[in-house]
């Protein structure tokens, strides 16, 4: 997929933010270079190489299942531009 | 209608019982005050990273283990985009491509023709069971929408069926028994009410002798195991009287409202979401070997349905018997105690399915704490069975064991409980009572045993509960031989 393929207006009202005609000409064009170096790299021959997730050979990275205290009321809504009842207030959502 | 066939795949959330969350420490729960389950990781604040929880992955692999799935050697985390409060990060992690049970199936039992016979029974195939991060609770006010992040981060796990349920009966029976193994596996407690398992159901309808599948309709908000019957029973006969009507069934995801038995759509397939999975950066990996599996399958009990059938042979109780201890472990286990311990299964199934879930329904108590242990019960149905005491004597030595926790023995003798009657009394009241009932004398004569029953009532009255059934059975017969 190159520049053209990409259809910047769906990926803006996806990632939910407002692009100017400039800027979606703009990162279009280089959401575009990503792709054609994505495009670049699939010609590489990786026959017999294990597709991965991750570049370093580690795994199993857990804690054990013991509970710690986390944050206040206080602490977990201080950012939060409205709350009440000791919860976060947002627009009205329903699905 | 007979010429169309039902098709229902369910989507299962079950939480899995843990004391922290899927990718951090803080404590998990229900009911706690608003807020007060957070941490950084679950607010998503900056500079975070998600760590596995161990016992998460345990309870996983052993449910998967439990329902015979396929357990993949290798697992990977994903990230699933999308925007809404009930999620800080802007994405749940989840298993997309390559979750960690696959196949499997979960054995159900459906309605039998009558409460005392055992239905059919069925294995339903499972997809896939992957685990995730459970989101936040919103509540909806009139102007805005609150929201609570105790339950963001829980640990998580999405059971899918295959497309392979074809009524609503189908659907009950099979959440029941996925409900009892999970409960038996000690993974998760399963309470619809708490929301630890939710449920979405995916119907479509198809003419009879068609391979190719309807549209189907996703069913949201199935909040408890009577409303997934109902949601679904509500929504074959949308479908069927759509069709019958000449209209169109279109794909969407409608919602359920249990309390008004009524469906509306959410949205359709236009709007259907984009996910853009990729794989998470911020996670290592999961490989299982032989020995985790190992080790878990060692920790895995015996399946309920095989339990059951065990029961009915092994012991020879009745299915209504078993189809009561069953469904509760604890239950069932204190049972097998009771019988290995005196040796009479039935009067330990029939004290128990009646007597002692009575008791422990009366006190609210669970089974583990009511004071009436397997070795009280099987001391009393020995002391029964050896005629030591009557059975009107038994129940009132139970009602004493339940509020004492005294062993039987102690108690018949501090009450002096013992069947006492005097031979010589118990001759006079054997006596008077065939006096006192031609009919079942006549009945008796005429070759009907079970007559000399309504004799032994007013002995046993006259003795005051105290005569040893044995010995007054014994009398009326030697009586009634003369």
């Amino acid at each position: 997929m190159s520049a053209d393929k990409i259809d910047i207006n769906h990926l803006a009202k996806l990632a939910r933010i407002n692009l100017t005609e400039q800027e979606k000409e703009r990162f279009a064009a280089q959401l575009g270079d990503v792709l054609n170096y994505i495009a670049e790299l699939k010609e590489v021959d990786v026959t017999g190489i294990e597709p991965t997730a991750h570049a370093s050979p580690v795994y199993n990275v857990w804690a054990e299942d013991i509970a710690k205290p986390g944050l206040s009321v206080t602490e977990a809504l201080q950012n939060a531009p409205a709350q009440r009842d000791n919860m976060i207030v947002v627009p009205k959502v329903v699905e | 209608m007979n010429d169309y066939e039902v098709v229902i795949g369910l989507e299962v959330h079950v939480q899995v019982k843990a004391n922290s969350k899927m990718f951090t420490r803080v404590k998990t729960g229900f009911g706690h005050p608003e807020n007060t389950l957070t941490d950084p990781v679950v607010l998503a604040l900056p500079g975070v990273l998600p760590v596995m929880n161990h016992a998460a992955l345990d309870a996983i692999i052993k449910s998967g283990l439990l329902l015979s799935c396929d357990i993949a050697p290798y697992c990977k985390w994903d990230r699933k985009n999308y925007f809404y409060p009930d999620s800080p990060k802007n994405y749940q992690i989840t298993q997309y491509d390559k979750p960690i049970c696959l196949r499997g199936n979960v054995e159900i039992e459906l309605p039998g023709s009558a409460r005392n016979v055992m239905g059919e029974h069925k294995l339903i195939p499972l997809t896939r069971i992957h685990l995730e991060e459970d989101v936040g609770k919103l509540n909806h006010a009139a102007f805005d929408s609150l929201i609570d992040y105790n339950r963001a981060g829980t640990p998580l796990m999405e059971i899918v069926t295959d497309p392979a349920m074809q009524s609503a009966d189908e659907a009950f029976a099979f959440l029941t028994a996925l409900k009892t193994v999970m409960v038996y596996g000690g993974i998760s407690d399963c309470d619809m009410e708490k929301g630890q398992m939710r449920c979405d159901a995916n119907i479509s309808i198809r003419p009879k002798g068609q391979e190719q599948l309807g549209t189907k309709v996703e069913l949201k908000n199935l909040n408890s195991i009577s409303y997934v019957r109902d949601g679904i029973s509500h929504e074959i006969l949308r479908q069927l009287s759509l069709v019958k009507s000449g209209g169109k069934i279109v794909q969407e995801t409608r919602d359920y409202d249990g309390q008004t038995g009524t469906s509306q759509s959410l949205r359709t397939k236009e709007d259907a979401h984009d996910y853009r999975y990729f794989p998470d950066p911020d996670l290592m990996p999961v490989k299982v070997d032989e020995a985790w599996k190992a080790r878990l399958k060692a920790e895995c009990p015996e399946m309920p349905f095989d339990k059951q059938r065990r029961f009915m042979k092994e012991y020879d109780i009745p299915y209504t018997i078993t189809s009561v201890l069953i469904p509760d472990k604890s239950l069932s286990d204190y049972f097998e105690a009771t019988a290995k311990l005196c040796g009479q299964a039935h009067a330990a199934g029939n004290w128990i399915a009646n007597d002692l879930l009575r008791e422990i329904g009366k006190s609210g108590e669970s089974i583990d704490q009511c004071k009436i242990k397997p070795n009280h019960l099987a001391a009393l149905i020995k002391l029964i069975t050896a005629g030591t005491i009557s059975t009107t004597a038994a129940r009132e030595v139970f009602s004493e064991m339940a509020s004492t926790g005294e062993l039987p023995e102690k108690i018949v003798e501090r009450k002096g409980l013992t069947a006492s009657a005097s031979s010589d009394d118990l001759e006079t009241w054997c006596k008077d009572s065939i006096a006192s009932d031609p009919k079942a004398l006549a009945e008796f004569k005429a070759g009907k045993d079970s007559a000399i029953n309504a004799f032994k009532g007013p002995v046993m009255k006259a003795a005051k509960g105290k005569a040893n059934p044995k010995l007054v059975d014994e009398t009326l017969r030697r009586l009634l031989a003369l």
